[in-house]
């Protein structure tokens, strides 16, 4: 194995020109003759748009141009699509326009009314004041609770009730047979906060276009250029893909928030045509607040079925979810497809039933982020199993353990569509419980009451669908794109190599990673290889990063094209050594003749390839170039048991992380270094969720989370040191047997807390409490209880 | 940010000068709240003036039991100045769990309690020391300088110069701080004089700075957290917002304020 290959903690190659400041990120770059634009937003959550008047701004000092949304109307273009079509009971969901800007009327704080472009940023932002909006201020829905009650005021007018779609997966009534004949029966209610998501770095754009070729490009803060390519080319502004470039360069985050595509991208691409000069925009953070998709907002009911030995019989769960106030690009499939599919968990239980209604409200549209509804069904899984495990005296463990799928069950078909691969989920609750002192806990609760503490522990043993997706599954979903990877490696005369991949890295590290198999493969060094992605003109295709599919789906796409120039280079191998090219054979960047010393290293072959002297040219063409694209034959699953332990002051109701360990299978690993990483940020988001960050909208659709000063991200301080590790059980049916690990800590950690939270106020008598459990809540339910 | 006209000023007496010449002007210490509030154009003002090139406005002065902090000393200087340390331990502590590094490096006494947000640390320390603020004008105790949400006694063109602080026998601040923003939701600085004297002063949890008069009676009696068992703050007229309502901001009063008597140990 060569040094820096496979399973190597290789330092990130990215990381030099990040913590040196010399990453070009969007706002980086600067065009010649570039403008600034400034986007008037709506205060209100909702008003009817009398009038826009722009007179007084356009003559301020140095305007550009500015466009309204009666001028996007009159140019006949598209709105923002949405990706992903769920049929409910009632056919299929309710699908609003959705205008990069508005016309006639506003339905969230932050909807986009207007552009100012100008000479700077500066003078856009004092025009964009002067922009005169006359709006009539209407009633406003901004949660689930109220935009489903009688007489609520309507977010569309074709959706009666605010409903989006009424979805279900199961059968009902087999499922409440099966109630009807329980031991015991569990039952939960639970919300998943709202979360902003708060990338390190804003969104931002640059749309510019050429009138001597007539090409647009846009330099765009994305997670998948090539998607923001097709959806803004084909369904919004009608543009060809010859004629847009997309371009993603280095991306400070996004989780998920990310993926989708934007207002501004449109509206400026749409405005450079018309100005003829590059036009920048740069989010500020309070925009981002009220402008980036946020996550999650569902109210969940959620019923446990169990025998008198504790297997579980049954599953149902009732959720409303909340969209916002218009469909983001793949809202729809978050708490269907990418939620209740997942209730299995990593169980056996046979019969689940999971009804779905999604509802809209005035508020900013929520989509995929942080996990994206597999924390959801986490969450909703962990939290009952552990609630049903106290219920009925039993460790939470031990109830687990008598569920699992067992080791030898893979692959296993769950009742909720989906067949799990590979997986040893007592290996690593196992692991889990060890590294966090599991047996020893008693003993810390104890020491921790004489203090006044009460100490609590809380297991999630989560299962995630990762490496998104086989398309032809997808597509009997109601997904509108397949969900493959392409990737091309060119192996240059010298021997160097790039490769192109479709999958963008906003913080992974895919410039190591892909570099490494790479060199595993090939025999080269990891500094002769060079990964680009993040340009629709240099990669063939590409459906970007999300769902931790870049390595399952991006890195088998990579395998397979690798797979192409081996079979090539052979070939020329065994034409130079004058052998049959079934005896050669090749590793460690050496092609040889079974059963000779003859040898020919990659980098001759590679020059071979480009300089053909000596070369079969009549069977074989010049160069080393090859593409692959991977549509997965199924989804992965990684799986794991992450375990808290919690400490909480009954005096002030502050919650302190004490310990937290983690067991994962992730499949087999490229770079240990870079999966710990993964973890260790996603635990801290999850974290994030179950105790600190809850986005709070006014009953006015006013937004009292707009800001650092009342929206907590976690810090370093409120997280303790973490104790990961990994257990493998190779992917049956990718080349590299890899599963992904970006999402898993976000995914297992919210439950985890929210046990040990529970666990430790269980002695009071608190049953219930919600995230964020932060301070005030918890001692109210102290108090209360 | 909306243009205004910068100046530097050179020595106090120009300072007050270039603020009565603006037409709308401010001081600038720090600028650790008008700097945001600037770029958030939710402030305008005509001329910023600013104090961080006047001579003689920063350092710390300790004789005879007294600390003297210069209005443009950094709130680092402050938790790091081995001389408060060891006169008046608690200031430095306070000093020293002000806002994040990047703060404490520009941020300043004379700036922060000018500014009198009702939820900064220094107000508490000062009026539980019973500190003096000195200023181009005069002198006025901690107890009359903060009056309100964001007002001062300092009058138009007046300049906080230093701040004069008696080392008292024993002190303690006890903060619990907002998650998100970290400031105190309630901060309570208690101060005993050697004279026997007990000062507990409240931040974070009212509208303005204000003494818990019951518990520094109940501490002269017995200076023990014991001697407030059961105390709390009255929620009347306490702060209410997302992350605390008034009935557990008064709660914590009591908390911290117990808290505090146990670290004066």
């Amino acid at each position: 194995m060569p040094k820096d290959g496979i399973g190597a903690s290789v330092k990130r190659k990215e990381d030099y020109r990040f913590i040196t400041g010399q990453g070009a990120y969007t706002d980086d770059i600067d065009r010649p003759g570039q403008s600034y634009a400034v986007f008037v937003r709506s205060p209100h959550a909702h008003a009817r748009i009398a009038s826009v008047n722009t007179a007084a701004a356009t003559a301020m000092p140095g305007v550009v141009k500015i466009l309204t949304g009666a001028d996007y109307a009159a140019d006949g273009l598209g709105g923002l699509p949405c990706g992903w079509q769920v049929t409910g009971k009632d056919g299929p969901m309710v699908e609003p326009a959705h205008p990069p800007l508005v016309a006639d009327c506003v339905r969230h704080v932050g909807d986009q009314v207007a552009v100012v472009i100008a000479n700077s940023a500066a003078e856009a932002r004092d025009a964009a004041e002067a922009v005169v909006v006359d709006y009539q201020p209407l009633p406003a829905t901004a949660s689930i609770e109220t935009a489903m009650a009688a007489g609520a005021p309507q977010v569309h007018d074709e959706a009666p009730g605010n409903l989006c779609y009424d979805w279900e997966i199961g059968d009902k009534a087999d499922v409440d047979a099966v109630f009807a004949g329980a031991h015991h029966v569990t039952r939960i209610e639970l919300v998943n906060n709202r979360l902003v998501p708060n990338a390190i770095e804003p969104r931002a754009a640059i749309a510019e276009y050429d009138r001597a070729t007539r090409e647009y490009t846009l330099y765009t803060t994305s997670q998948n250029p090539h998607v923001i390519r097709l959806l803004m080319g084909a369904f919004v502004l009608q543009l060809p893909e010859h004629r847009l470039r997309v371009v993603a360069p280095d991306v400070g985050g996004g989780f998920g928030s990310k993926i989708f595509h934007y207002a501004e991208e449109a509206v400026l691409t749409w405005a450079a045509a018309k100005v003829a000069r590059p036009i920048k925009w740069t989010a500020e953070r309070s925009e981002s607040f009220v402008t980036d998709a946020h996550g999650r907002d569902h109210v969940t009911i959620a019923e446990l079925a169990l025998d008198v030995d504790g297997k579980f019989l049954g599953l149902k769960v009732d959720t409303k979810a909340n969209m916002g106030a218009y469909l983001s690009t793949f809202a729809p499939c978050v708490p269907t497809y990418l939620y209740a599919t997942l209730l299995a968990g990593q169980y056996t239980t046979p019969k689940i039933w999971c009804g779905v209604q999604a509802v809209f409200t005035h508020t900013v549209p929520v989509d995929a982020y942080r996990g994206a509804g597999r924390p959801e069904a986490t969450f909703v899984i962990e939290r009952i199993v552990e609630t049903a495990a106290r219920e009925m005296g039993l460790d939470p463990a031990e109830l687990r353990r008598r569920n699992f799928v067992p080791s030898d069950a893979f692959p296993y078909q769950t009742p909720v569509a989906l067949v799990y691969d590979s997986g040893d989920y007592e290996g690593t609750l196992a692991a889990a419980l060890a590294a966090a002192d599991y047996d020893g806990f008693a003993a810390r609760q104890a020491e921790a009451e004489a203090r006044g503490k009460l100490r609590g522990i809380g297991l999630s043993a989560y299962i995630e669908a990762c490496g998104i997706a086989p398309s032809a599954v997808a597509g009997s979903l109601g997904a509108r794109a397949g969900l493959y990877e392409c990737g091309e490696v060119r192996v240059h005369p010298t021997g160097s190599v790039t490769f192109f991949t479709g999958a963008h890295s906003h913080g992974q590290g895919h410039e190591t990673t892909f570099a490494q198999i790479i060199a595993e493969r090939l025999g080269v060094d990891i500094d002769a290889v060079e990964v680009v992605h993040g340009d629709t003109a240099k990669i063939p295709f590409g459906m970007g990063t999300y769902g931790s599919r870049s390595l399952a789906v991006g890195g088998s796409a990579l395998s397979r094209a690798l797979d192409k120039i081996e079979t090539k280079a052979k070939r020329i191998a065994a034409h130079l050594m004058e052998a049959s090219e079934t005896d050669i054979e090749f590793s460690d960047g050496q092609f040889t003749v079974a059963g000779t010393d003859k040898s020919v290293g990659f980098g001759d072959v590679a020059l071979t390839a480009y300089v053909p002297h000596n070369y079969p040219i009549e069977e074989l063409e010049p160069g080393l170039d090859e593409t692959a694209f991977y549509d997965p034959a199924n989804f992965t699953f990684p799986a794991g048991c992450h375990v808290c332990e919690v400490e909480v002051d009954p005096e002030t109701g502050r919650v302190e992380i004490v310990n937290f360990a983690a067991s994962d299978d992730f499949g087999n690993v490229i770079n240990p270094m870079i999966v710990e990483g993964q973890v260790h940020g996603g635990i801290v988001q999850g974290v994030g969720q179950a105790l600190l960050e809850g986005c709070v909208y006014g009953e006015d659709g006013q937004l009292a989370t707009g800001s650092y000063m009342d929206y907590t991200m976690p810090r370093a301080d409120d997280v303790p040191s973490f104790a990961v590790s990994t257990r493998t059980t190779p992917c049956p049916h990718n080349p590299l047997g890899v599963k992904g690990c970006g999402e898993a800590g976000a995914i297992a950690a919210p439950a985890a807390v929210m046990n040990a939270v529970h666990h430790a106020l269980g002695s009071r008598g608190v049953s219930r409490i919600d995230m964020p459990a932060t301070p005030v809540r918890v001692w109210r339910a102290l108090n209360a209880a | 940010m909306h243009n205004f006209t910068y100046h530097a000023a050179n020595s106090v007496a120009d300072a007050a000068a270039k603020v009565a010449d603006g037409e709308d002007a401010v001081l600038m210490a720090g600028g650790m709240t008008l700097l945001p509030t600037l770029k958030q154009r939710l402030a305008q003002p005509s001329d910023i003036i600013d104090l961080a090139g006047v001579a003689g406005l920063s350092g710390i002065r300790v004789e005879g039991g007294t600390v003297t902090v210069g209005a443009m000393t950094t709130h680092d200087t402050v938790a790091n100045s081995s001389e408060v340390a060891a006169a008046i331990p608690a200031l430095a502590a306070v000093a020293g769990h002000i806002g994040d590094p990047q703060v404490r490096n520009r941020g300043t006494i004379g700036g922060s309690i000018a500014n009198n947000d009702p939820a900064a640390d220094y107000p508490a320390a000062l009026v539980g020391l019973g500190a003096t603020v000195c200023t181009n004008r005069r002198e006025i105790a901690a107890g009359d300088f903060f009056t309100s949400m964001f007002e001062t006694a300092l009058d138009e063109g007046e300049i906080v110069t230093s701040v004069r602080f008696p080392a008292p026998e024993t002190a303690a601040y006890m903060k619990f701080p907002n998650p998100a923003s970290r400031y105190a939701i309630v901060g309570v600085f208690v101060a005993r004089t050697t004279g026997g004297s007990v000062r507990v002063a409240v931040t974070g949890a009212a509208g303005c700075v204000y003494r818990e008069t019951a518990m520094e009676t109940a501490l002269e009696g017995d200076f023990s957290p014991a001697a407030l068992d059961g105390m709390t703050a009255s929620a009347d007229d306490l702060n209410e917002d997302i992350h605390a309502s008034a009935e557990y901001r008064a709660h914590l009063v009591g908390v911290m304020a117990r808290r505090a008597v146990a670290a004066c140990g």
